[in-house]
């Protein structure tokens, strides 16, 4: 054990060098093939984004993980503040002597070279996280560290937020999988995850269908955190039962005055007390936590629908339905999808083979070398192509968690668990967005898309932990 | 509490491989199981353009070029590549108003923004150089290259029909036809389709978001060449059918020729006709209503379509009926006082003397062929008057009279011969005999035959006892043969000798009978006269005839309406039709100009001249104010 750390070349787990550069060369072929055209033939011309993403590959490689892996794995930690501060400077001055481009401030613009300060804030919010959580003093069960550790994952999102670049945002609540693994308690984990499948649905689909939705989930996590069967099939019926007398009522009294939606919060208003008059009699707080949890998601719901219909301005509806991927595209709702969906589902069990794909070439996919890269790998290498891709990204996201668990610092640990979770972020919204899985957000797939500024910072994020990894054994 | 944490590593591991798992089998499903997307794509990203090919040509038997094609040019638009620029200029040289381009443009917007559309079909040439010039100032619009339909005579427009654009119905029944395609709806056009429109080819061409196009696909391994359509050779003498049109004009009516050896039609004359150039292009959708709305309704072919009692043509067939079932003899004869009397009605005659087979024919003995009928229908070999009445309609029917000939023109009627059942139902059976329906005997009362059919009827007796069916075309390019059915004989069962006799009698006629007015010097003309009767005004001439008598080269039929008895106009017209056929000279003039001149038509065809007058009037006066 003496050996590791005294050259970290040797040292560095290969298994995730060998992952890293396999997919960021299947990235660099589906790049060449989505803007391959015939008349410029030379791989390494320039002016083509392949050309140029090779050169950014070579960098990669050369200037950024040469040095990471020849730095001293303390720096991390102790410069972590530091770098989190610049790149927060860099947010801010973005906002203010960014170059707009697609009605987002995102980018710096030096001469011929551009960067996206968001891309490096991810490493740096995450070497920031580690540290705050790892400080020997530090735990998650007060309000003050609670305020410390999302204030810090805030900060960024919110600058971000202001670019406005939501799919950028959206990757700071990957942070939850590490807070969930630092000690947080898992209910807020299911609710979240209830939360932004309702906000997002909510706008999507009809309200009382999230609404039965909602009274659906509340009934399963009572059952999960220990409710009995009896009760809660006797306050499904409860709650029916209560609903068709208030629907009748408002059909044959007030003449359907009501929409479903408010007969239903109606309901479940008229039948919480008894539902927390039970939970005290029977001592269960997990009663009373689930009525509330029913209460408050579905108020939320309505308010949700009530505000984004009622109040907001037809601009205003347009800018989130642009953020929800509801509205981006001149050929009216879900046509990037459709698009998306037809390169792929074109390429068929084999794919139609290296260079042959139409749909991307020919752009009718939006994007193609960038957000809709996987376009390319379904359309010319099929199923099978889709197949590898999301294994070996999920081979090398579960092998950063296996090496984390190994880490003898917990800076190390939490960092691994950081990239871990930006990384699967990353290729869930990106590949489902691709599929119509998840609203169209346009973030880059790791390794995979177009741009140096996404290629370096993710290069950097994995880099980081390969360094940590590589002298996993030495506490810092 | 670190290694109950650490444990939550399974959980963190099981909802990414979860989450990833429903990928792939979202996956699966789109790729895989799903063929939809497949066919979409190819949707986006082919664009096939047929290649058009020109419809085959039409001559005429002697070689004369009948129907051609003339280059026309569509107009197409590619809406989101069309900057402002002068619409009122392009209005002008296509000819249309402002909110006609604006309805059609917005069509093509609607259609799609990044694809072309046709917005101006068959522009035609003049047009079409001026748009040519200006062609610079509007981006965004092409001109694509379609061929228009040009017949280069204004003549036999009902034979050779004409085209249009396939409708919904024609591309369902046919799954070859696209919509902007054209199909011949009439005549010749719409008979040998299948031959004329050649076949269409096809270029794959891959397109990409904006439409712009990338390359051929697979470098055009699946494009076809357009073959182009097959030459036709019609059966029709131009020749002759543009002078039976001459001495038919002004005057409604038919005339139809057949060669009796072969069955082709020579000419067929449906009168008044139309320019069929007026239904080519744009012009169609001006001219078709028009013609629609034409009191003479020109689009009806009479030749075809009109049935008529037969009249007087109609004796020869019951005599030579008579002769077979030897009922009657060239050598029977029958008394004729003036006329064939029925109870209070006389069938008059307008000779003297009674007649033999022969001399009735000659004269057109309406008494002779009254005592013939009722020997015919009387036949104690069939016992009843109906069972002998459906062995004459049989006969009948074997000179292709009252039944469809099957010919390759679309549009011929069946005409009228009722069967026994219609009078034992409308008398009573048994209640019926050859007198009460005695005026079929003369062609008259229960009967109606087309043009056509009296033509081949003609045929048939022109050749002694069969016909072929009349057909209108003699040779398809690269095909071995027209359809074999026109090479069979038609028998009438009727015995060669029994038509000498007759043929003898319709000599006669034709020499010093009825029909002498048909008489063409050194030919040995053969006819009948006929009159119909018309209940709505006066009676319609007609006249069959062949000749010459011994090696027939020409049946002819000629129908016109109103023209009175068969000798006043039809029979010169058929004498003067035998004539330009056999001789191509006309050596009475006389006869030729009266005819031409002779204006049958409701005198209110006159109005369009006589507002002209009016007009013509109008003005002058005008001018004599200044």
């Amino acid at each position: 054990m003496k050996h590791r750390g005294a050259n970290t070349f040797l040292s560095m787990d290969w298994l995730t060098v060998i992952l890293y550069t396999v997919l960021v060369f299947m990235g660099w072929l589906n790049i060449y093939s989505a803007v391959y055209d015939e008349s410029h033939s030379s791989i390494l011309s320039v002016s083509q984004r392949y050309g140029k993403q090779l050169i950014w590959i070579g960098v990669a490689y050369v200037g950024i993980i040469v040095p990471i892996m020849a730095s001293s794995n303390k720096i991390y930690s102790v410069l972590a503040y530091i770098i989190y501060g610049t790149v927060m400077f860099m947010l801010a001055l973005v906002l203010v002597a960014g170059k707009e481009s697609h009605g987002a401030r995102s980018w710096f613009e030096i001469g011929m070279f551009k960067i996206q300060p968001s891309e490096f804030a991810k490493f740096a919010t995450a070497l920031a996280l580690s540290k705050l959580l790892s400080a020997y003093d530090f735990a998650l069960d007060n309000i003050k560290s609670w305020v410390q550790a999302v204030g810090l994952i805030l900060a960024p999102a919110a600058l971000i937020l202001l670019q406005p670049d939501m799919g950028s945002v959206i990757v700071y609540f990957s942070m939850i999988f590490v807070f969930y693994r630092e000690g947080m308690p898992g209910i807020i984990l299911v609710m979240v995850a209830v939360g932004i499948v309702l906000f997002v649905y909510t706008l999507q689909t009809d309200i009382y269908i999230v609404m039965i939705g909602i009274i659906l989930l509340s009934s399963i996590g009572y059952l999960i955190y220990g409710g009995r069967m009896k009760h809660t099939l006797l306050a499904l019926a409860f709650i029916a039962g209560v609903f068709l007398f208030l629907f009748a009522i408002n059909m044959f009294l007030l003449h359907s005055k009501f929409e479903v939606q408010y007969i239903i919060l109606a309901t479940e208003v008229l039948v919480a007390p008894i539902f927390l008059i039970f939970g005290y009699i029977k001592k269960s707080l997990t009663a009373v936590l689930i009525t509330a949890f029913l209460i408050v998601c579905s108020g939320a719901v309505l308010s949700v629908d009530f505000v984004f219909h009622n109040i907001m301005t037809a601009h205003q509806q347009t800018l989130i339905n642009v953020f929800l991927g509801l509205e981006n595209d001149p050929k009216g709702t879900g046509y990037n999808v459709e698009q998306s969906k037809i390169a792929i589902g074109s390429g068929g069990l084999t794919g139609k083979g290296f260079l042959q794909g139409t749909q991307t070439k020919y752009n009718f996919v939006p994007e193609q070398a960038t957000d809709f890269i996987f376009c390319t790998v379904g359309e010319e290498w099929g199923f099978i192509g889709t197949t590898v891709v999301i294994v070996l990204f999920l081979c090398l996201i579960l092998r950063i968690i296996y090496l984390a668990e190994l880490q003898m610092s917990s800076f190390a640990r939490i960092y691994g668990y950081c990239v871990a979770s930006i990384l699967f972020f990353h290729l869930a919204i990106n590949v489902g967005m691709t599929i119509g899985m998840v609203p169209v957000i346009g973030i880059p797939l790791p390794f995979f898309s177009y741009g140096g500024s996404s290629l370096w910072s993710f290069t950097i994020l994995l880099f980081i932990f390969i360094r940590l990894d590589a002298s996993r054994d030495e506490m810092l | 509490m670190s290694s109950v944490l650490s444990n939550r590593k399974y959980v963190i591991g099981a909802i990414f491989i979860a989450i990833m798992v429903s990928y792939i089998i979202k996956f699966f499903s789109i790729e895989v199981i799903d063929s939809s997307y497949k066919l979409s794509a190819e949707s986006n990203v082919f664009r096939k353009v047929v290649d058009y090919p020109a419809r085959g040509l039409v001559f005429d038997r002697n070689g004369k070029l009948l129907v051609y094609n003339e280059s026309s040019y569509d107009l197409l638009v590619v809406p989101n590549r069309v900057p402002e620029f002068d619409t009122a200029d392009l209005c002008n040289i296509l000819g249309i108003t402002l909110e006609q381009f604006r309805t059609e443009f917005n069509k093509a917007v609607k259609y799609a923004k990044y694809k072309e559309s046709v917005i101006f079909k068959q522009i035609t040439k003049q047009r079409y150089a001026y748009l040519l010039e200006k062609m610079y100032k509007f981006p965004g619009f092409e001109v694509q290259e379609r061929t228009a339909r040009r017949y280069e005579h204004n003549a036999a427009a009902q034979v050779l029909g004409y085209v249009r654009e396939v409708d919904k119905k024609d591309i369902e029944a046919d799954p070859y036809y696209k919509s902007g395609d054209y199909i011949g709806v009439a005549g010749i056009e719409k008979s040998y389709e299948r031959f004329l429109r050649g076949k269409k080819g096809l270029k794959i061409f891959i397109v990409d978001v904006k439409n712009r196009v990338q390359g051929k696909y697979k470098e055009g391994k699946y494009d076809t060449v357009a073959i182009v359509g097959k030459n036709i050779v019609s059966t029709l003498d131009i020749d002759l059918q543009l002078y039976g049109e001459k001495l038919m004009q002004n005057k409604i009516g038919s005339v139809v020729a057949i060669e009796p050896s072969t069955g082709e039609i020579l000419a067929l004359v449906s009168a008044p006709g139309y320019d069929p150039n007026m239904l080519v292009g744009s012009d169609m959708a001006i001219n078709y209503p028009k013609l629609l709305r034409d009191k003479y309704k020109p689009m009806f072919n009479r030749a075809l379509m009109a049935a008529y009692p037969p009249g007087s043509t109609f004796k020869p067939i019951n005599a030579l009926i008579g002769l077979q079932e030897g009922v009657i003899t060239v050598g029977s004869a029958f008394p004729c006082n003036g006329g064939f009397r029925v109870g209070a009605h006389t069938l008059h005659c307008h000779h003297a003397g009674s007649l033999d087979l022969i001399p009735a024919i000659q004269h057109s003995c309406n008494a002779w062929f009254c005592y013939a009928y009722t020997k015919i229908l009387g036949d104690r070999k069939f016992g009843r008057t109906d069972s002998a009445y459906s062995n004459w309609q049989r006969r009948v029917q074997s000179f292709g009279l009252g039944k469809k000939l099957d010919s390759d023109l679309s549009q011929e009627s069946k005409g009228i011969i009722y069967s026994k059942n219609y009078f034992n139902k409308y008398y009573g059976e048994g209640h019926w005999t050859a007198y009460t329906i005695i005026s079929m005997s003369i062609g008259q009362g229960e009967l109606g035959f087309t043009p056509f059919q009296i033509c081949n009827a003609c045929a048939t007796i022109a050749n002694r006892g069969y016909y072929y069916i009349p057909h209108i075309v003699k040779k398809i390019e690269d095909e071995q043969d027209i359809d074999p059915k026109f090479h069979v004989r038609q028998e009438t069962g009727i015995k060669r000798e029994h038509f000498d006799p007759v043929i003898e009698g319709m000599y006669a006629v034709c020499e010093m009978g009825t029909g002498r007015s048909a008489r063409v010097p050194g030919v040995k003309v053969c006819g009948k006269t006929g009159t119909a009767q018309n209940p709505h005004g006066k009676d319609h001439s007609i006249f069959e005839a062949f000749a010459p008598k011994d090696d027939p080269k020409i049946a002819i039929a000629v129908y016109v309406e109103n023209g009175g008895f068969g000798a006043t106009y039809a029979a010169p017209i058929a004498g003067l039709m035998i004539e330009k056929y056999l001789n191509d000279t006309i050596t009475r003039p006389d006869v030729e100009k009266r005819i031409i001149n002779a204006n049958l038509m409701d005198p209110n065809a006159q109005m369009g001249a006589k507002k002209n007058e009016k007009k013509d009037d109008n003005t002058n006066e005008k001018n004599n104010k200044h």
